[in-house]
């Protein structure tokens, strides 16, 4: 690991502030738990941190109003317990509790949670890192490198949203549950401040995968926004994995119903453990409008939400998996009283 | 206050050359992992006193670090790079916590910061400025076993004992959260440990065990 100053401010400006001093080499770091791994791996060289995680009024839990808003530094393990969420937005609380362990979840925020680096093998198997079976190329680590896990071990792989450069999984849970909620992330940078809709933060890896979220240098996120709609009580995040508990998603699917009787008014469907980033099944909610929800009518929401998957040599699996996932999902949902 | 020993002035005066020829060996050290792990010098050459001299860097590079470990205030200079677990082992000698994965993937590291568990290797040294640390080392208050120790010894809940520390930790925390309602619960608020022995079915009895009487005292 390269050698780095360390800074630690208090406001949102100050950080800023410190950002722009720093130049292009200068990163922010909140829990840690992405970051200062891949720099262990030696992925990412910063030489200036900025620690934000002591901004003070950035941790706040906000459930009362017309909204939901997240302070950027609340911590995964705050919020996954909040019992408005638990009881309300089941979704939220489900993607947070199932995520990483309870160590991990009491140093990470939920900012942070949004910029997580993938877990592809070949990402994290380059560089520097003394524990490899070997050196890969990767198109997301040194563009223009080369992509091993095509043609490679693709079992962990994306099914959906990847280019000829890049299969990796978009990795996290709570983008998931958020993308599916329509939720909103507020910035400060530099240049003033944004909302920007969390569909639009996450980049198709195309032919430039090594660039993967929409901010500006120095933007810090502030909150996440997330309106708020009946259907949150009856919701799920539905995760499948290798074991039981602290594994990332090879499927996940996450659902929030408004049902009208046993038939469906409005649904918010989006998936994880098969896309390239947090993917929302815009056809799977049409399709479930005005439906009565059986497990058959789910299963066809599931099929035409993993439409247009495409598997390479060991990840087939992932279609169907995913399809059943999200019909699993949608039965869960239902059964939850409004 | 009391200070752990630190030299590190008398480090800082070690000269650039020799400084960059420390820095160039670690980074061999990378190449040196794929050797085979046999050590072929005299066994009395092998270091047995804990390492408590911090490699120098630059000023610029490094913290003041002023933390609360085990209820004792202690103050050092670390490299900004240092993680909580190195700064522990290395620097005080607290060599309970262990080093499994690196990787925040195994929990042996596992402390308790501001009475919260974290996996110390993905904590940064320079995070504790100003809050609390417990080891396992600090754990009981005196001579006697802390419960959760005494019920891993009850329930045989360990083989070779390296995942133990970070276990326990993670248990004593687990029980101070309210997780401890189930053997599911229990399970699932404990997955973030790995034991390579496989001491599960002991776990969660020692922790229930544990738990009882945690919740009487
Ligand atoms: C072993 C292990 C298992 C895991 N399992 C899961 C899992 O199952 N599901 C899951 O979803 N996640 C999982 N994770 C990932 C974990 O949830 C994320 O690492 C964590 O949420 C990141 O948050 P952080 O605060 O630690 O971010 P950091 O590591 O501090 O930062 C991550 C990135 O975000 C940037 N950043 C942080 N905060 C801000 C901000 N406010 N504004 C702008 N930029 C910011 C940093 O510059 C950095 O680039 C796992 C991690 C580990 C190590
Ligand atoms: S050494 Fe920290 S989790 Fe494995
Ligand atoms: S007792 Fe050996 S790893 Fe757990």
């Amino acid at each position: 690991m390269q050698p780095f100053t360390y800074t630690m401010p208090r406001t949102v400006a100050e950080a800023i502030a410190a950002f722009r001093q720093a130049g292009p080499d200068a990163s922010y770091i909140a829990g840690g738990t992405s970051l200062y791994d891949v720099m262990k791996l030696d992925i990412v060289r910063p030489r200036h941190l900025i620690d934000v995680s002591a901004i003070e009024g950035l941790d706040a839990i906000e459930t009362g109003r017309d909204q939901l808003r997240f302070g950027a530094l609340a911590r995964m393990s705050a919020v996954a317990t909040d019992k408005t969420l638990l009881r309300d937005y089941p979704v939220l609380a489900e993607s947070l509790w199932k995520a990483a362990s309870q160590q991990l979840r009491n140093m990470a925020t939920v900012g942070g949670n949004l910029l997580q680096r993938t877990r592809c093998l070949y990402f994290r198997n380059g560089t520097g890192n003394p524990s490899s079976v070997g050196l890969y190329p990767c198109n997301k680590r040194e563009p223009g490198s080369g992509c091993a896990a095509i043609g490679g071990l693709d079992r962990g792989q994306a099914v959906l949203g990847q280019s000829d450069a890049c299969t990796a999984v978009s990795p996290g849970d709570w983008p998931v549950a958020l993308t599916a909620m329509d939720a909103t992330v507020e910035l400060a940078g530099p240049d003033g401040s944004r909302a920007m809709p969390i569909a639009e933060l996450y980049r198709l890896p195309g032919d430039t995968p090594h660039l993967e979220f929409m901010l500006q240098p120095g933007e810090i996120i502030t909150a996440i926004i997330v309106p708020k709609t009946p259907a949150g009580r009856r919701s799920t995040y539905h995760k499948i994995r290798d074991r039981e508990s602290y594994a990332f998603a090879l499927a996940s699917a996450a659902v929030a119903l408004d049902m009208d009787g046993d038939h469906v008014r409005r649904a918010h469907v989006a998936l994880g453990g098969v896309g390239t980033r947090p993917w929302r099944a815009r056809a799977a909610e049409q399709l479930l409008v005005g439906q009565r929800l059986t497990p058959e009518s789910a299963l066809t929401a599931g099929r035409a939400a993993l439409e247009g998957a495409r598997a390479g040599k060991h990840n087939g699996f992932k279609v169907d998996l995913g399809a059943r996932t999200v019909a699993d999902a949608l039965m869960i949902a239902a059964e939850r009283s409004a | 206050m009391t200070n752990y020993a630190d030299d590190e002035d008398q480090a800082a005066k070690v000269d650039a050359r020799q400084n960059v020829s420390r820095r160039s060996a670690l980074k061999g050290g990378a190449a040196l992992a794929v050797l085979p792990l046999t050590f072929e010098g005299p066994a009395e050459a092998q270091p047995t006193a804990p390492m408590v001299a911090g490699v120098a860097v630059e000023p610029a590079h490094s913290v003041l670090l002023s933390t609360s470990v085990n209820g004792k205030v202690v103050e050092f200079r670390v490299d900004a790079r240092s993680s909580l677990l190195d700064f522990l082992r290395e620097r005080l000698a607290l060599t309970g916590a262990k080093k499994g994965c690196d990787h925040g993937q195994c929990g042996a590291c596992t402390v308790h910061l501001d009475g919260r568990r974290v996996a110390s290797c993905l904590t940064l040294a320079a995070k504790a400025q100003g809050r609390e640390v417990i080891t396992i080392e600090g754990l009981s208050d005196g001579e006697g076993l802390h419960p959760m120790q005494q019920a891993f010894i009850d329930h045989d809940a360990l083989q070779c004992g390296y995942c133990t520390p970070g276990q326990i930790m993670a248990a004593v925390a687990l029980v101070n959260e309210g997780n401890a309602t189930s053997k599911e619960r229990i399970r699932e608020y404990m997955s973030g440990n790995i034991c390579r022995c496989g001491a599960y079915v002991g776990i969660v009895a020692a922790i229930e065990d544990a738990a009882s009487k945690m919740r009487r005292a």
